[in-house]
């Protein structure tokens, strides 16, 4: 089983030379960490940054250049800001070639649910509802199950959808998935997780097609 | 050069009153229009519809409006910053819009530009489309989403001058450009208002001719949300 880290190490190496990606927050703002150095890649954040660096060293911290999650940030050489209708322009024409967002729920046919939970978290949408209803590649990064235990890679999303149709791999904590035809195809599992295991958790159909190799990391 | 300048935030605010819509810069802390909002405070108006991607947190931003209960209703992408918005949204004090963040640039742009609607394909099939008009292009559903009516955009600049050109700052310039123009009256604060002349037109982000009325912010606190730093090797 891998730990959020884990998640993290596997999903860079879908990273190719090149792309331009949109991180979400939580375990996709680590993906950032675990890129090959040999690539040329640029990330994007949607508050208006092209560029994005490492977080400032200590008393280099600048108010006025931060992240999606506020963090404050810094850029590379070749960066750029913008506003954000021109942000959205990047994510809703598709110049962006990888988003990496996180998710409460995955359905079998794609949908994806990640922005509330009636009655108890209303944060909002933020600019996810944007990135899933355009990005051409869209990798979703979380846990298998949820803190109950119970899975988040359903038949059906439970919960408000953020998008429709739009989700194509999952990387959770035991495998790789691939959002196929009448289900999810397994692609990899997590070292040392059967596909057993990730057939007891995963609620949606599961398709299993000859021998599912172990995650490469 | 038609002078856009005006002394104090108080002839800046000059006819904002009781139930208008307001459109305000900002993500997050970052490039929020701190002035306005402290004299939107002072003057106590009542039953603002806030027009913000954030609503602020509890004791700065827009959570200084919400404590004192002069919004009646926040059209926003994400607030799970504030406490006491979180509070006032359920117990039902506050009416809340939830919409997708690029649905807000692109409804306050298409103010500023003078289209009436976007057709977008954020938010199809969700909750955010119900009862809004979609159709199809080119296999693809899109959601019809409306240009922003607003009476005042309060938006932050780095630098200005007296003709309401602006130039922003890194990531605090965020959804200020859009809201210039796109409300009755732009009200524009900077950090520093510099000679007439002093910008270089070639560098300029927003043009005068969205700004309405311009001054020099007295004091900027730019407090950081979340202040992540690295180690030094």
């Amino acid at each position: 089983m891998l730990d959020k880290t884990g998640i993290a190490k596997r999903i860079a190496k879908e990273v190719k030379d090149g792309y331009y990606v949109n991180l979400g927050i939580g375990i996709p703002t680590l993906v950032a960490n675990y890129v090959r150095s040999d690539i040329e890649v640029e990330f994007q954040s949607e508050n208006g940054v092209l560029g994005m660096g490492p977080f400032p060293f200590e008393g280099e911290e600048d108010a006025d250049i931060i992240n999606a999650g506020k963090q404050t940030i810094t850029t590379l050489a070749g960066a750029s800001f913008f506003d954000s209708a021109l942000s959205f322009s990047m994510i809703r024409g598709q110049h962006v070639d990888l988003t990496i967002l996180g998710a409460m729920e995955v359905a079998e046919n794609g949908d994806i649910a990640n922005w509330k939970i009636p009655g108890k978290m209303v944060k909002g949408m933020g600019g996810a509802m944007d990135l899933v209803a355009s990005a051409e590649n869209i990798i979703v990064a979380m846990m298998h199950t949820n803190k109950k235990g119970e899975s988040k890679l359903l038949k059906q999303c439970s919960l408000p959808l953020t998008g429709v149709g739009c989700v194509k791999k999952i990387v959770t904590n035991m495998a790789v998935l691939e959002v196929a035809n009448m289900g999810f195809k397994l692609l990899e599992r997590a070292p040392g997780v059967t596909v057993e295991a990730i057939k007891e958790a995963t609620e949606g159909n599961l398709i299993v097609e000859g021998d599912i190799p172990e995650m490469n990391i | 050069m038609i002078n856009k300048k005006v002394a104090h935030v108080q002839d800046a605010l000059k006819g904002v009153s009781d139930n208008m819509t307001c459109m305000l810069g900002g993500f997050g802390l970052s490039g929020i229009p701190e002035n306005a909002i402290s004299e939107l405070v002072k003057l106590g108006v009542k039953g603002l519809t806030c027009i913000s991607n954030n609503a602020g947190v509890d004791d700065f931003g827009l959570g200084l409006l919400l404590q004192k209960k002069q919004i009646k209703k926040m059209v926003s992408s994400y607030v799970g910053e504030n406490d006491e918005f979180e509070r006032q949204m359920l117990s039902g004090e506050l009416d809340v819009e939830l919409i997708p963040q690029g649905t807000l640039a692109e409804r306050c742009r298409a103010a500023q530009a003078g289209f009436p609607a976007v057709y977008t394909p954020a938010g199809y099939g969700t909750e955010v489309a119900e009862g809004k008009e979609t159709r199809n292009f080119d296999g693809k559903m899109y959601v019809l989403e409306h240009a922003f009516k607003a009476d005042f955009a309060f938006v932050k600049a780095w630098k200005g001058d007296a003709a309401g050109n602006l130039i922003f700052k890194g990531t605090s310039r965020n959804f200020n450009p859009n809201m210039c123009g796109a409300a009755k009256i732009t009200v524009a604060e900077v950090e520093e208002l510099v000679p007439l002349g002093a910008l270089d037109p070639n560098q300029i982000h927003i043009p005068g001719i969205f700004v309405q009325r311009i001054f020099e912010g007295a004091h900027y606190e730019k407090r950081i949300e979340q202040r992540t730093v690295r180690q030094r090797d």
